[in-house]
């Protein structure tokens, strides 16, 4: 398999305080792979540093996608160079329709395909806008048919089962797995043990730091038995 | 029809795909080219009367009872040429019961010293229900004035509608105000969207008096300014009844140095009434850019997204 994304030394600080610590991070094109970690740990961090969203520079540390280093790229050329990522929170948008959303990258396809792929009726919502009246559930839908839609080579999903009924985690799975392909990898990051067993290895953040990647079921077993319910102890010493 | 009519009918037919229903013998309508009257159709239940009194050109339309008009009812004004000046009264009655829908077109777009003001006083009887969109084509000078006034009284059970939209060519100088006055089960719905670019200055007032019972009513209004554009929006709801129920909802976006401000009016005066409102004045949410830009969308393509959706 061919490397696709290479973080190495990745640190973050806020106000004095390392949100990441030296992060070390690697991705195999055709992979999928899950970021484990407790609330605050840096996951959602980690995220947006490899999308390059506003606020968000390294401290130190760098990060290659397919070789090229990206660090001082905007998002969008980012974006154009096949990274996308899909928010826990999607935001909304006045006035925008599920249709047009749909269609704002290159070569999108059809629209309607993408939402009857994540499970919502073309007719319903193709002209219905991307704003505050879609249910949270919804929301989170159509911002896995815009990953599907965009191809991307590495789709980031930061929690794409939340607020998603547990019914329909298997629908979720398959559309993760839809978003592999032999040249294109996924970075989930997910609480739920249902969706984090669809991945090809599991890395363990904790503290702003990688502890542990491996195996999933190796990974999520000493996530699960960690001493302190925030962390594994080494952090809190707990 | 005078010669500047026509260039303001085909400015209408070239502006909107739609537009040529005005020609159509089934379609009341009323046409205005500076203080001229171009031209004013009347159908069965639907009279339309124009004439000229002290400098005002007046337009008189109104909806016999439970007639249900099929197409909409046009006006179109306008001046065509980069100065001048045009003064409106129009009139709109709604019999008991009767429905229509009626779009008016204002069209300025050459204007580089036009003051266009319009005095318009609605009515709408029981049971009537009137859509009302009045959209603005100005050019891209800032030379005009627009002044709008309007006055509708809502009749018990009515339903009033209204879309004032300016998003084509530079605002000028706006001062818009409309005062709506709602009787018992009576419903409207005041939507103002308006762009401003330069030195634009946009000023609205809407006042929404929920006086019946049960009366119900929503103030909306978007606007979104760059460059060194100004804008005050003042929405004022009155609850006077019990059951009476009012919402505002405002949001202004500002770029550059563009300066906004937003001051929504509560004023609730039973007990059994309630009004809310939410307001916000700002840049352009973060979030909705980096969840544009992920897509790809450069940063100005995905300004021009947030944008065009507001006012959409």
């Amino acid at each position: 398999m061919t490397e696709l994304l290479q973080i190495d030394g990745l640190s973050f600080t806020v106000a004095g305080r390392a949100i990441l610590d030296s992060v070390d991070l690697a991705l195999e094109a055709g992979e999928i792979h899950v970021l484990l970690g407790a609330n605050g740990t840096g996951k959602t961090t980690l995220a947006n540093l490899v999308m390059g969203c506003s606020g968000y520079q390294p401290t130190a540390g760098t990060i290659r996608f397919r070789g090229r280093p990206i660090d001082g790229l905007p998002i969008h050329e980012r974006a154009r160079l096949g990274i996308t990522l899909t928010w826990q929170e999607p935001a909304r948008f006045e006035g925008l329709k599920v249709r047009d959303y749909l269609t704002l990258g290159e070569d999108p396809g059809d629209p309607a395909a993408w939402l009857e792929r994540v499970g919502l009726a073309a007719d319903a919502y193709l002209d219905r806008a991307v704003d505050k009246t879609l249910s949270g559930g919804e929301r989170k839908r159509i911002e896995l048919a815009s990953a599907l839609a965009l191809r991307p080579r590495l789709a980031i999903l930061d929690e794409p089962g939340a607020g998603i009924d547990l019914l329909s985690i298997d629908e979720i799975v398959g559309l993760i797995r839809d978003l592999r392909r032999p040249d294109a990898a996924v970075l989930l990051i997910t609480h739920q043990q249902e969706l984090a067993q669809v991945a090809d290895r599991a890395s363990y953040l904790c503290g702003g730091r990688i502890l542990a990647t491996g195996k999933p079921e190796r990974i999520a077993e000493a996530y699960r038995r960690r001493p302190c319910k925030v962390c594994d102890g080494e952090v809190c010493r707990g | 029809m005078a010669e500047n009519g026509n260039e303001l009918l085909a400015l209408l037919f070239r502006t909107y795909a739609d537009a040529a229903i005005l020609s159509s013998p089934e379609t009341a309508h009323v046409v205005v080219d500076g203080q001229s009257l171009v031209s004013a159709n009347a159908i069965p239940g639907v009279s339309v009367a124009g004439r000229r009194e002290d400098g005002v050109i007046v337009a008189e339309i109104v909806v016999a009872p439970g007639v249900e008009v099929r197409n909409p009812i046009h006006t179109c004004v306008g001046i065509m040429q980069p100065e001048g000046d045009q003064h409106l009264r129009m009139v709109v009655r709604l019999g008991e019961g009767a429905r229509a829908r009626l779009v008016s077109h204002c069209l300025f777009p050459n204007a580089r010293r036009v003051r266009h003001e319009m005095e318009a006083r609605l009515d709408l009887a029981a049971g009537a229900e009137l859509d009302y969109s009045e959209g603005h084509v100005h050019g891209p000078y800032g030379g005009v004035t627009v002044i709008p006034r309007s006055v509708v009284r809502v009749g018990p059970a009515a339903r009033f509608r209204s879309d004032f939209h300016l998003i084509q060519g530079r605002a000028g100088e706006v001062a818009l105000e409309a005062r709506v006055e709602v009787a018992e089960g009576g419903v409207a719905e005041i939507t103002a969207r308006i762009a401003g670019s330069g030195s634009d200055h946009i000023s609205l007032r809407d006042e929404l008096v929920l006086a019946g019972r049960d009366a119900r009513g929503l103030i909306k209004t978007r606007v979104a300014l760059s460059d060194a554009a100004r804008a005050e929006v003042l929405g004022i709801t009155r609850g006077q009844a019990a059951g009476a129920r009012g919402h505002m909802d405002c949001m202004e976006l500002v770029r550059d140095h563009a300066v906004a401000r937003a001051e929504p009016v509560v004023d609730v005066s039973h007990p059994l009434a309630k009004v809310t409102h939410e307001a916000a004045v700002g840049t352009v949410d973060q979030k909705q850019l980096d969840t544009l830009m992920a897509h790809g969308l450069s940063p100005e393509a995905a300004v021009d997204v947030i944008v065009t959706g507001l006012l959409r």
